[in-house]
């Protein structure tokens, strides 16, 4: 169970039972894959995410919503260890994969982002051809070792990914030479192509026109029977569509975490009921 | 500021308040009608009665437009739910007022019939519940929400007995029929009323704390 | 209004005056870049014209295998040419690995810290010494310290050392202009550091490490003060056979020559200044030609 800490907000660890709660009331038993406990982390020393524990329940969307630097990304990148790369940041707290701690000494961050994949907000695939920025990760990961088994690779993502159609006679152009909506499903399809267990996804759509949008959005819905995807926006209407369950985040703090259905249409706390009607943020 | 969604949902509540005291009024009128013999009462009622009904489609056609433009969700969007509901709820109120009305019209145009049921209690009840209904609608107070449903058990009891009373009047003389039919309608309506005035309260409750109570046992506090 | 001041309508008498000075002004500075831009070009072009003049009359095939003699007719830069290259090769094999590597430790390994702020100033600085320093430095450390002689190698080093600092600077400047959304992809997806290094960041900043190159082995190639400083011979009748061989380069042949009286050894001179341009615009076509072929694959 969470463990309490010498905090200043007692409210927050009734949420975390609450969530425990609301997944073994839900008739699915969606067991958690990434759990954190107590999690803070400050980037030199100032605190941007403060004492989160929640629960990413397995083969579902989860939304982290909020407003904006409210410590969303932060977080998100703490999944995979992408916050290393930044100097001046320090966590207290542990994040739990399958309930094993990710930051401890004996854990390799690289077999870290092997199991947990990320897209960034701005489709940044590598200016090498499609193929290759497919085929890349897995090569140098030791997941394929023939052109063959490459090629396969290959085509099984993009068609994954909803891209195949789109770039199957354009395999060796550069991968920049895409639109911005296909950029970014090239990226989706290279994330899967490393074939992870989650899909940790930074405000994926917010460079994308709405039809773009809405095509990411309907392969999200067709990824959850096989990934567990944790989705970071601020757009709500976006968060509500599309996702199972989720959190919101306000300075740091985890305010609510629950069904999304719930979250907005009966939300538990006043201050998200005032996020999601409009009313600040 | 303002925004262009909080005028559009102020509008609306206003509006629909309004189309809440005009049912008030009618619902006050038509009993004044049937109990007092008061034809011009009567005839006034049904002439309104066509505001309401333009009216309940304006609403109608306002909470639509506010889904589809704002899309809102959460407390507003329970709010606009009821809203649609309760808007047909005071149209329906308003019809049965109309009907009243036309029964009263058609009581004074006969002889007074004599050991008429007291209607009273029951007009008494049933303007209380439509009054306290729609102070709950204003306040949005769950409470008062809450009394008006248990009010309802008296209201039903006293139309049965009114029932009774009617039908063995008519088995007994069958030169009263004509005219204890209309006072059964009107009761019936009266009822009919009650159990509008109720179902407004139940909407309240679901558009404050999001719980719905229409159904099961009459719920305890 | 007069027709040019307002031709919407929108305008004001002032307003349109001020436009016209806007204007005015802005076609100014352009035809100022202009004269500026064609002024240096004519410069280029009045040199070359009076080295070609001078010198191809004594450019010919002879002349690129006799070596140095009292004779003008029978003078060559055979020896001159093959020390240059030699010179030039080794210090390109030398400067080029040693400086991307430490660019590429600068940039991607180090913390940025006290220390590598220190460094960092220590290298630019290090951009702006005088060349005669570095002879000097060449001499003791290479020529006397090492027991190298007054050999290639040791001018090799000597001419390392000297570029370095600008190898360095332009080296860390490309790799800074990958975007780091590349770098996230990359470890996104479980590489390693060098891994990423290696296959993305340094492929993409090819383009910028060459053109550093480009400039380094410019300047190299000119060098004179330093290599007589380290022993490069003034008159040398042999070609290297190897890096421990002494030698001289084409801008001490050059030189030599134009310090000479006699009004054929200036043609001798202009025409050694020929062969050095030329033997500049070829490496420097290698390097853009390298750089084409990588710049093709990266765009941003």
């Amino acid at each position: 169970m969470v463990t309490t800490t010498a905090t200043e907000t007692p409210t927050l660890k009734p949420i975390a039972f609450a969530v425990r709660e609301s997944l073994a009331a839900a008739q699915e038993t969606a067991a958690p894959v990434i759990e954190t406990r107590g999690l803070t982390i400050r980037y030199s020393g100032k605190p941007a995410v403060i004492d989160v524990s929640l629960l990413i329940p397995e083969q579902r969307i989860t939304a982290i919503i909020g407003p904006s630097g409210c410590g969303k990304s932060t977080l998100l990148r703490h999944f995979n260890r992408m916050n290393e790369f930044i100097a001046g940041v320090t966590t207290e707290g542990s994040v739990l994969y399958r309930g094993i701690d990710l930051y401890a000494r004996d854990i390799d961050p690289v077999e870290v982002r092997r199991c947990i994949g990320m897209v960034f907000q701005k489709p940044n695939p590598f200016p090498k051809s499609v193929f290759e920025n497919i085929a890349w990760g897995p090569r140098i990961n030791g997941l394929v070792r023939s052109t063959h088994q490459a090629r396969e690779l290959v085509e099984r993502s993009l068609m994954q990914a909803g891209l195949w159609d789109e770039v199957k006679d354009r395999l060796h152009e550069n991968g920049l030479g895409l639109s911005g909506g296909q950029q970014q499903r090239l990226c989706i399809a290279r994330a899967l192509a490393m074939e992870p267990e989650v899909i940790l996804m930074d405000e994926p759509c917010s460079a994308l026109d709405p039809v773009s949008t809405a095509r990411i959005e309907d392969l999200l819905f067709e990824l959850k029977d096989r990934y567990t995807i944790v989705i970071v926006t601020h757009n709500m209407q976006q968060a509500a569509r599309v996702s199972d369950y989720t959190a919101f985040l306000v300075n740091g703090v985890l305010v609510e975490f629950g069904e999304t259905p719930q979250v907005f249409t009966r939300p538990r706390e006043k201050q998200t009921e005032e996020y999601v009607t409009g009313r600040f943020g | 500021m303002k925004t262009h969604f909080q005028r559009d949902m102020e509008r609306l509540e206003r509006d629909i308040l309004y189309l809440g005291s005009l049912v008030e009024q009618a619902t006050n009128k038509a009993i004044l009608a049937l109990t007092a013999r008061r034809p011009e009462l009567a005839e006034e009622l049904i002439a309104g009665d066509d505001e309401i009904d333009l009216r309940e489609v304006q609403i109608e056609d306002d909470c639509l437009k506010v889904l589809a433009l704002h899309q809102p969700v959460a407390g507003d969007l329970r709010y606009l739910i009821s809203a649609v509901k309760v808007n047909t709820m005071l149209e329906r109120m308003g019809d049965l007022a109309e009907n009243i009305a036309e029964r009263a019209l058609s009581l004074a145009r006969l002889a007074p019939l004599a050991g008429a049921p007291d209607l009273t209690q029951l007009t008494a009840d049933v303007r209380q519940m439509v009054k306290l209904s729609l102070d709950a609608l204003v306040r949005q107070d769950t409470k008062l929400a809450r009394e008006i449903c248990q009010m309802d058990d008296a209201v039903d009891e006293m139309h049965h007995q009114i029932c009774r009373e009617l039908r063995d009047m008519m088995q007994q003389d069958s030169a009263t029929v004509e005219r204890a039919l209309h006072y059964l309608v009107a009761a019936r309506n009266l009822e009919r009323i009650a159990d509008h005035a109720v179902n407004i309260a139940q909407d309240v409750v679901f558009m404050v704390e999001g719980q719905v109570i229409r159904h099961g046992p009459k719920e305890n506090h | 209004m007069s027709a040019e001041a307002s031709s919407l309508g929108v305008m004001d008498r002032q307003q349109a005056l001020r436009l016209k000075q806007r204007r005015a002004r802005g076609a100014a500075f352009a035809r100022l870049c202009w004269g500026f831009t064609w002024l240096a070009v004519l410069v280029l072009l009045v040199l070359l014209h009076h080295v070609s003049r001078e010198g191809l009359p004594w450019l010919s095939l002879k002349f690129l295998e006799s070596f140095p003699s009292r004779r003008p007719a029978a003078a060559g830069i055979k020896s001159a040419l093959a020390g240059t290259l030699w010179m030039i090769s080794f210090t390109a094999l030398l400067a080029i690995p040693v400086g991307v590597a430490a660019a590429i430790y600068l940039e991607e390994y180090s913390r940025k810290g006290r220390l590598s702020r220190f460094i960092e100033v220590n290298i630019a600085n290090l951009a702006g010494v005088p060349s005669i320093v570095y002879g000097l430095l060449g001499l003791t450390l290479f020529v006397r310290l090492a027991h190298l002689g007054h050999s290639v190698l040791a001018g090799s080093m000597t001419m390392t050392i000297l570029i370095l600092p600008v190898v360095i600077i332009a080296s860390r400047e490309a790799i800074r202009a990958v975007p780091s959304s590349i770098r996230q992809a990359a470890f996104a997806l479980g590489a390693t550091r060098w891994q990423t290094v290696s296959q993305h960041v340094l492929p993409a900043a090819i383009p910028g490490i060459l053109t550093g190159v480009i400039l380094a082995m410019s300047r190299a190639i000119g060098e004179t003060a330093p290599l007589i400083m380290i022993g490069a011979l003034t008159y040398v009748a042999f070609v290297p056979a190897g890096p421990a061989d002494e030698f001289t380069v084409l801008p001490i042949q050059i030189f030599n020559w134009i310090s000479r009286p006699q009004e054929a050894f200036h043609g001798l001179a202009a025409a050694g200044i020929v062969v050095l341009l030329i033997v500049l615009l070829l490496m420097n076509s290698v390097a853009v030609f390298i750089r084409h072929r990588f710049e093709g694959r990266t765009k941003w």
